[in-house]
């Protein structure tokens, strides 16, 4: 497995527009059938990226490979191997089911003979059986984007890019959108998908999390939320909430502090070390319960890790 | 198996087809413009409302006055009886011309002196203008050589003025014989209908395609550009050519302008119109983001390739520098080109310049589209 090359690789890809630098060397490696998240605020270089990746934008610096096509040099190459859905919902509400399918088969030349069956698999997927005749303007909102996925991966590509494919569809057709991207990975495709759902960046075998054009993390998710924090995060029930949080911040070991509702959520270098905040607090006349180990969400490590990665810059 | 192109075709046909009011507004604005046009671009003058303030009130002046009368080219609007209502009749624009028949009109004609006769104009449209008062030198002249024949047998014909030469010009009008302006127009009509038709059809069905996004996805996929904008301009085509063919017919057979030409000439002289055309819209849709902007872009563009054309002003009569951008106007030589063909009936190489010339400009014009196009993301 470590011996397959990537199916993505970006090597300090940067894409500037202008004076404003939309994507900034950003590094990242997908393996075969991985579903990778990107995550990260509006306007982060998550769409930039993607496009640059379709051979849609051309890099202003780096480059990217993907599968096995330089995709400033081939760009012809990459586009015939990968699919491709646009945040804009962009089929034609005009044609019918049926004739975007064989629309968007024939752009990608798969063979008459096997259009049939392709689009059998389509619809199947999507649902959409018994629809086939249906104009696209007059399906709702989850079959759409369940056939836009269909159209996108006619011709089976061996690399998908998504480009926040979910938004604005109610979660049960969401839930059902991430398990055919779950299937298509187990076949074997490459998945990049954006979003800007958190609970969806648990479904993605690792996530890239993007701010400010630059890559701020990479890893699973639950190597985002444990390491990302740099510690192991506890509850903890005490009072007076003042007293404690001034005693806890000249501790040795806490890492950070903070006020979450009516208890503080402590960040410490050394699970170990929670043991001892009870005398620690007793001594600043603080009553207090015992810490309570916590898991933190992805969005606690996405807001801490994007707080340190700007830190620097805050500070220059 | 379908070639890339097929598809792209295929689809541009069912959306054609199932957009139920496409044939309506296809059809229907072109017919109706053409019959407004058809009716109203016209040089004559006719139905000139005029004042007439008679201080005479002699049997001449009767006479005079029901020469102009005679004509139907003059409608008496009103009688002054002084020359304040003249002026208060041309600044309110009851009257276009005024006729001022002076006292002593019919006695100084009689004593064979200066009579006086006083016409004001209002030269706001001074081509209506000049025409108007074109009339009423041949109607004066009319007047005066009735008068003579009344008056010279009295006084001895046999002194008939040895030193008068009498010239008379016969003009012939070739090509149109009757000098018929429609003839002029209907032609010119078809060709102006024609660009702003479809011009406007192709940038906005490619902006169109844009502004929803199914541009993108057309172009992550292995589509050429050259592929996609054949696709989107093949059906333009078509339909462009249909419009002339329809519009053509209605200008034969309604308006009765002859066609003298090679239809073959024709059909060649549309499609090198219609490439230049389809050219002109594809590079006016690779300016556009969103169909606002295409508008805007449509709205500054059609005016002057309409009005430095030829259609109605001549471009030898305009000052040198828009001359110059005339050579940049497919519309001045397709109207060159359908205008010969339906009055002159000349050959293709008499048209070869204006062929040429639409050929240069249309596939300029798409391969400068083509250029843009493919970076059009960037």
């Amino acid at each position: 497995m470590s011996a397959a090359p990537p199916s993505v690789l970006t090597e300090g890809l940067t894409k500037i527009f202008g004076r404003f630098t939309a994507v900034d060397h950003i590094d990242l490696s997908i393996a075969t059938g991985e579903v990778m998240g990107f995550i990260g605020p509006n306007g982060a270089g998550k769409s930039t990226t993607i496009r640059m990746l379709c051979g849609l934008l051309r890099p202003s610096a780096g480059r990217a490979v993907v599968a096995g096509f330089d995709v400033a040099r081939k760009p012809e190459a990459v586009r015939a191997h990968i699919g491709y859905m646009s945040q804009k919902f962009s089929l034609y509400g005009d044609l019918t089911v049926r004739e975007n399918l064989r629309f968007f088969g024939g752009l990608y030349s798969v063979r008459q003979s096997e259009m049939a069956e392709r689009m059998r698999f389509a619809i199947t997927m999507a649902g959409l059986e018994g629809r086939e005749n249906a104009l696209v303007n007059t399906l709702a909102g989850g079959w759409k984007q369940r056939l836009a996925l269909g159209c996108a991966i006619l011709h089976r590509p061996p690399v998908l890019f998504l480009d926040e494919p979910t938004s604005g569809v109610e979660p049960e057709a969401r839930r059902r959108f991430w398990d055919l991207i779950h299937d298509l990975a187990a076949g074997g495709v490459t998945i990049l998908v954006s979003t800007h759902y958190m609970d969806e960046a648990e479904y993605c075998n690792r996530v890239a999390l993007i701010d400010r054009g630059r890559l701020a993390a990479i890893g699973t998710p639950s190597e985002l939320r444990g390491h990302a924090l740099g510690g192991a995060l506890f509850e903890l029930a005490c009072s007076p909430l003042g007293a404690a949080l001034a005693a806890l911040h000249r501790a040795p070991g806490v890492i950070e502090a903070n006020v979450f509702g009516d208890r503080l959520h402590v960040l410490l270098a050394d699970a170990s070390a929670a043991a001892s905040l009870h005398t620690l607090l007793a001594a600043a006349n603080v009553r207090a319960e015992a810490p309570r180990p916590i898991a933190p969400s992805l969005e606690d490590a996405f807001v801490r890790l994007v707080t340190r990665t700007r830190r620097p810059e805050a500070a220059s | 198996m379908f070639g890339r192109l097929g598809v792209m075709l295929m689809k541009e046909f069912i959306e054609l087809k199932r957009d139920r009011w496409a044939m309506f507004r296809l059809i229907v604005p072109l017919l109706v413009q053409l019959f407004a046009f058809g009716y109203a671009a016209t040089f004559t003058v006719t139905r000139v409302s005029t004042v007439i303030l008679d201080l005479d009130q002699s049997q001449a002046s009767r006479a005079l006055i029901s020469h102009f009368t005679a004509t139907g080219i003059f409608d008496i609007v009103d009688v002054a009886t002084d020359q304040r209502q003249i002026t208060r009749d041309l600044n309110q624009g009851t009257a276009t011309l005024a006729i001022v028949i002076h006292a002593r009109f019919a006695a100084n004609l009689a004593n064979g002196k200066e009579a006086p006769l006083q016409v004001i104009v209002d030269g706001t449209n001074s081509n209506t203008a000049l025409i108007a008062l074109g009339y009423v030198s041949q109607i004066v002249a009319l007047f005066q050589e009735d008068e003579a024949a009344h008056l010279l047998p009295a006084s001895a014909g046999a002194s008939a003025a040895p030193g008068t030469l009498t010239l008379s010009l016969q003009y012939q009008p070739w090509f149109n014989a009757g000098l018929s302006d429609r003839w002029f127009f209907i032609p010119g009509i078809i060709g102006t209908l024609i660009l702003v038709q479809i011009v406007g059809l192709t940038a906005f069905a490619v902006v169109r395609e844009r502004e929803v996004g199914t541009l993108e996805q057309i172009l992550v996929s292995p589509i050429s550009s050259f592929e996609f904008i054949l696709g989107k301009t093949v059906p333009f085509f078509l339909i462009g050519l249909a419009d002339v063919a329809l519009i053509s017919i209605v200008g034969i057979l309604w308006f009765g302008v002859p066609f003298v030409g090679n239809p073959f000439l024709m059909l060649l002289g549309s499609s090198l119109f219609l490439l230049s055309v389809l050219g002109l819209g594809l590079l006016l849709s690779t300016f556009s983001q969103t169909q606002q902007q295409a508008f805007a872009l449509n709205f500054f563009l059609l005016n002057p390739f309409f009005i430095l054309s030829g259609f109605a002003f001549p471009i030898a009569a305009m000052p040198r520098i828009l001359q110059w951008f005339t050579y940049l106007n497919p519309l001045r030589y397709f109207l060159v080109v359908i205008r010969a063909l339906f009055l002159k009936g000349v050959g293709f190489w008499t048209l070869f310049p204006d062929f040429a010339a639409m050929f240069l400009l249309g596939t300029g014009a798409l391969a400068i589209s083509m250029m843009r196009f493919s970076k059009s993301l960037d």
